[in-house]
């Protein structure tokens, strides 16, 4: 048992739904109480999605549970076939299902239906919402080409190789309710054809049950969405020997790696597309302008995927310092881990939003990009955010071509990521005269209006303003942080105190730290306007 | 009647007159596009601040509450979930230990929490797990610093707003019995959430009509709670506090069956039962009443041609169905076509039913497919339904208006007639202005 605010993922046959709804013509029946109706306006809502998803839910009452919820879901399961006539149906359970054990599985197997049937196995209350359609998504794809497979092993070698003219590739993992994926499809799509490479088939997004069986047709899966895709494109690997590419083209550096690694894989040739001059960002991130980019703290929350590719960009493609990078993703805690070592950061892998929270709160970032939730925490704090992964809400399904993935992705995130930012000159301003009553510390970016709520300077003085999150559910496990008790230790003279106000407010937080840092490191118990400025040399870079 | 809870709808008998002929119920079993009664946590937080909600379930529970509550509209809810994993299924882990340690960092996390209810799920409910048992230890262990109620939101029992009547119930519960009569006058309660703007109204004119001694339940302090005996005269300002009315009227309380606030006549029905029941004289009543009628009316009006002669149909969601579609018909002049319920409690609603023409039809429960299928049929001019369906029927060519919009906004009293008119009329108004292709 945890106590849960917020979570980030939904449970495992949310993910079940996310594949059912990303295909044509499939059908979920789930075996479910009254009230798990609700997921349908994540799909409705969320995505604006013009109908409903196709899943049908026995709505099972207290008053079922003594007598035959079994034939409760059998009904469902005609019912559907006959009303919907899919050509692919998934049965499933939700918690509540799983603990009276009816196994729809089996009973719809039993029933011999004339449609492909793919009994999922959600575990309810040991996995949750990426997991779920991770493994629904690869239930799919084994139900469809297990016959393929059997036939191939039986026949060593005898796999035809791809005879079409042009190469084809698969696109794995873009799903419903995924990061932008609709516009990520159509962005790696065009970028492959311009190379000469021809899409075979999309999984799930889009996908009819023929797509899925002529899979094996690609000669190589591009793995987009690891959280949705590595379950399936492994399989196939293990089954039919098709190479699976797992670089996510997300940043102009990954997108040309990405490139290299398709074009070698199927053998065409990559220059004219690599020395295209196809995204903006790289004259825009070298333009003097952006100077005033470089070293901006950003703290990086996410599905594993999008954390580590905000990551690598952050730091390398627009002189971000990466703070704080984490994700919520634990079966992908180990490459998060790795790629937070590049960083000298620690990886917060964690899906409690308290955790993240404090751990905002301690690295101090100008920008935090992250999930719905960081938005929230980062409103709160106020800092400048962006989300950059599930889950989202309604305005991060933007009307405009807005994809994450290849060249026009990358000018996607520029912009974004340098929106919430103060320009260069505007903070320099700030930094010179830090007395004037109008535009002062506690003021917003220009153009982002005003909010009547100070930035950042919340956030310089939050280990103050704060204190009930030293005292959160892990305060038991780990000890108040040092800046607290050492600011109530330490005296800071008038003058001092004084002083450090004239420091701009978006490092006036640090300042704070490093000179408290400082004073105890040389056992003093006053702070003076000297000690100020002797831990501003000590620290200078 | 539906579900395990409204059982006891039956033992306690709460007559109201009615006309002799009652419109028959089509009853509806099939999928349902309805949330269960944990989603009435989502205003229940916000009215009793000194409340927290403390879901024992499954991450289904908690992913449904922040979805249904606008998604992350509050930086920390006052509700949570103590998500339920294979540890606790399997027996591994001591229920009453694990729920121990889960109520011990919420108490150090919110010193300020005086009211803390243990809301049990359709997993806890399936499981068994004790949590009214769990409530009085806790209770007990926490000498008055903290007082932990119980009650079940389950989907399995409960829909959408039934959860307020269970928590409401256990609110109730929960006030010790009396011995002897404290109270010597009559004293009103108002039974069902009202938003703070319209309490404040109602508060205004009960004073001019002579009734001072009022209550309302839930008060913005959980732990204010009224004195329940034969004084008590009970009005309900929602149609989905059935349980907790029966529990009143256990205890002592005369219910008045005043019909419910909604619309200019409604509100003046409603307030005219009350003023009936507390002697106010007719002199009184009419003096009080008409400023705010008067001006109601005015507003009412200007909205009532863009709905007058169109035709609607609800869906089954809140239990607000039966009151407002009398609302649209009575005072907006609309015709209703079919009226959807989560489940039917008669006895709440029939004076409500009373003022509706015999040929609407009126069904209990719900199959949403076969719902659309006469939805399609009937082609109403508006479709008033949850947030899942709404697109959809929007692209079908439907107007929709979402239900949910009708819990969470001040709809009740004079003041906000014309606005509660002005909800229907919006999706309808929004169709005429825009030019975009369809």
């Amino acid at each position: 048992m945890k106590l849960s605010l917020w979570t980030y993922e939904g449970p495992t046959h949310i993910g079940a739904m996310r594949v059912a709804n990303s295909m044509k013509n499939a059908h979920l029946v789930l075996h479910a109480p009254q009230g798990d109706t609700y997921a349908d306006l994540l799909f409705t809502m969320i995505e604006r999605q013009d109908h409903r998803p196709p899943v049908t839910y026995t709505t099972f009452q207290a008053r079922d549970l003594g007598g035959d919820t079994a034939n409760l879901f059998v009904e469902s399961v005609n019912e559907a076939a006959e009303r919907f006539k899919p050509e692919v149906l998934f049965v499933g359970e939700s918690c509540t299902a799983e603990l009276i054990q009816d196994q729809p599985g089996a009973l719809a197997h039993g029933m011999s239906l004339d449609v492909p049937l793919v009994a999922l196995e959600l575990p309810a209350y040991a996995r949750k919402e990426n997991y779920g359609a991770s493994e629904t998504l690869y239930a799919l794809v084994r139900a469809v080409l297990l016959p393929q497979a059997k036939a191939r092993r039986e026949q060593k070698n005898t796999a035809s190789a791809p005879t079409n003219p042009r190469p084809l590739v698969n696109l794995i993992g873009p799903s419903s309710l995924g990061f932008r994926s609709r516009d990520d499809v159509t962005e790696i799509t065009r970028l492959l054809n311009t190379m000469g490479i021809e899409v075979n088939a999309v999984a799930p997004l889009g996908a009819t049950l023929q797509d899925i069986a002529k899979l094996t047709e690609a000669s190589v899966n591009l793995c987009l969405y690891p959280e949705v895709g590595r379950a399936a494109c492994d399989w196939l690997k293990r089954e039919f020997g098709q190479p699976c590419i797992n670089t996510v083209p997300i940043g102009v550096t990954a997108t040309r790696e990405f490139i290299q690694e398709v074009a070698d894989a199927v053998g065409v040739d990559a220059g004219p597309v690599l020395n295209a001059d196809a995204s903006r960002l790289p004259w825009y991130s070298r333009s003097i302008d952006s100077n005033y980019l470089t070293g901006k703290r950003v703290f990086i929350f996410g599905d594993a995927t999008h954390a580590l590719a905000a990551a690598k960009v952050a730091s390398d493609e627009l002189g971000f310092e990466v703070v704080g990078l984490g994700t919520y993703s634990r079966e992908f805690a180990r490459d998060v881990r790795e790629g937070a070592r590049r960083y000298g950061v620690d990886a917060l892998i964690t899906d409690d939003y308290l955790e993240v929270e404090q751990a905002v709160i301690d690295s101090e970032p100008e920008l935090v990009l992250g999930t719905q939730m960081e938005r929230h925490i980062a409103k709160r704090l106020g800092v400048g955010c962006c989300v950059i992964s599930a889950p989202f809400h309604v305005e991060d399904v933007p009307a405009r071509y807005a994809p994450q993935m290849g060249y026009e992705g990358a000018n996607v995130i520029f912009d974004n990521w340098v929106h919430p930012l103060m320009m260069g000159l505007e903070e320099h301003l700030l930094g010179m005269f830090t007395e004037d009553f109008e535009f002062s510390g506690t003021a917003t970016p220009s153009h982002l209006g005003s909010h009547g709520q100070p930035l950042t300077q919340t956030l310089a003085d939050a280990t103050a303003s704060v204190p009930q999150f030293a005292e959160s559910a892990n305060s038991a496990v780990e000890p108040p942080g040092g800046a607290v008790e050492v600011s109530n230790a330490l005296n800071w003279a008038v003058d001092a105190e004084k002083e450090l106000k004239k420091i701009p407010f978006f490092v006036r937080g640090k300042a704070r730290k490093n000179t408290e840092r400082y004073a105890v490191d040389n056992g003093l118990a006053t702070i003076t306007i000297e000690t100020l400025y002797d831990a501003k040399a000590h620290y200078s870079r | 009647m539906d579900g395990a809870i409204n059982e006891s709808i039956a033992a306690v008998p709460v007559q109201w007159a009615s006309k002799a002929v009652q419109i028959p119920a089509i009853q509806e079993r099939g999928q349902r596009e309805v949330f269960c009664g944990l989603t009435g946590i989502v205003w229940l937080h916000r009215r009793m601040q000194d409340a927290f909600f403390l879901v024992i379930g499954s991450r289904t529970c908690a992913h449904l509450l922040q979805s249904a509550a606008g998604v992350m509209i509050f930086a920390e809810p006052r509700f949570g979930t103590a998500i339920l994993d294979d540890r606790d299924l399997s027996g591994h882990a001591d229920f009453n230990d694990s729920l121990d340690e889960v109520v011990q960092q919420l108490h150090l996390r919110r010193p300020e929490i005086k009211t803390l209810f243990l809301v049990g799920s359709c997993p806890s409910e399936v499981i068994k797990l004790d949590l009214a048992t769990a409530a009085t230890r806790l209770s007990h262990s926490y000498h008055g610093q903290l007082r932990v109620l119980s009650y079940s939101g389950s989907g399995i029992e409960t829909t959408f707003t039934q959860g307020e009547d269970q928590c409401l119930k256990a609110l109730v519960e929960s006030i010790p019995s009396q011995p002897t009569a404290t109270k010597t006058a009559t004293q009103l309660l108002v039974l069902g959430t009202l938003a703070d703007l319209v309490e404040d109204q109602f508060t205004r004119l009960f004073e001019q009509l002579g009734v001072n001694d009022v209550v309302f339940l839930p008060a913005k302090r959980a732990s204010e709670l009224p004195v329940i005996d034969q004084h008590t005269r009970v009005v309900l300002a929602q149609p989905f506090v059935g349980d907790t009315l029966r529990q009143l009227v256990r205890m002592g309380a005369t219910p008045i069956d005043a019909g419910f606030p909604f619309g200019v006549e409604g509100t003046r029905q409603w307030f005219h039962a009350i003023a009936n029941t507390f002697d106010v004289s007719s002199e009184t009543f009419d003096s009080v009443m008409e400023a705010p009628t008067a001006r109601a009316r005015i507003a009412l009006q200007k909205v009532v041609p863009q709905l007058s002669g169109k035709s609607v149909t609800f869906l089954p969601d809140s239990q607000l169905e039966i009151p407002l579609a009398r609302f649209l018909h009575r005072e907006c002049g609309m015709d209703i076509i079919e009226i959807g319920v989560p489940f039917l409690d008669r006895q709440l609603v029939q004076s409500e039913l009373d003022q509706l023409p015999d040929s609407i039809r009126l069904t209990e429960g719900q199959h949403v497919d076969r719902q659309l299928d006469r939805l399609r049929n009937d082609k109403p001019d508006l479709t008033v339904c949850g947030m899942g369906l709404g697109n959809p029927l929007e692209a079908e060519g439907f107007a929709t208006k979402w239900s949910i919009e009708l819990v969470f906004s001040p709809i009740h009293g004079f003041e906000q007639a014309a606005d509660l008119a002005a909800l229907f009329a919006k999706p309808l108004k929004r169709r005429n202005l825009l030019s975009v292709p369809v």
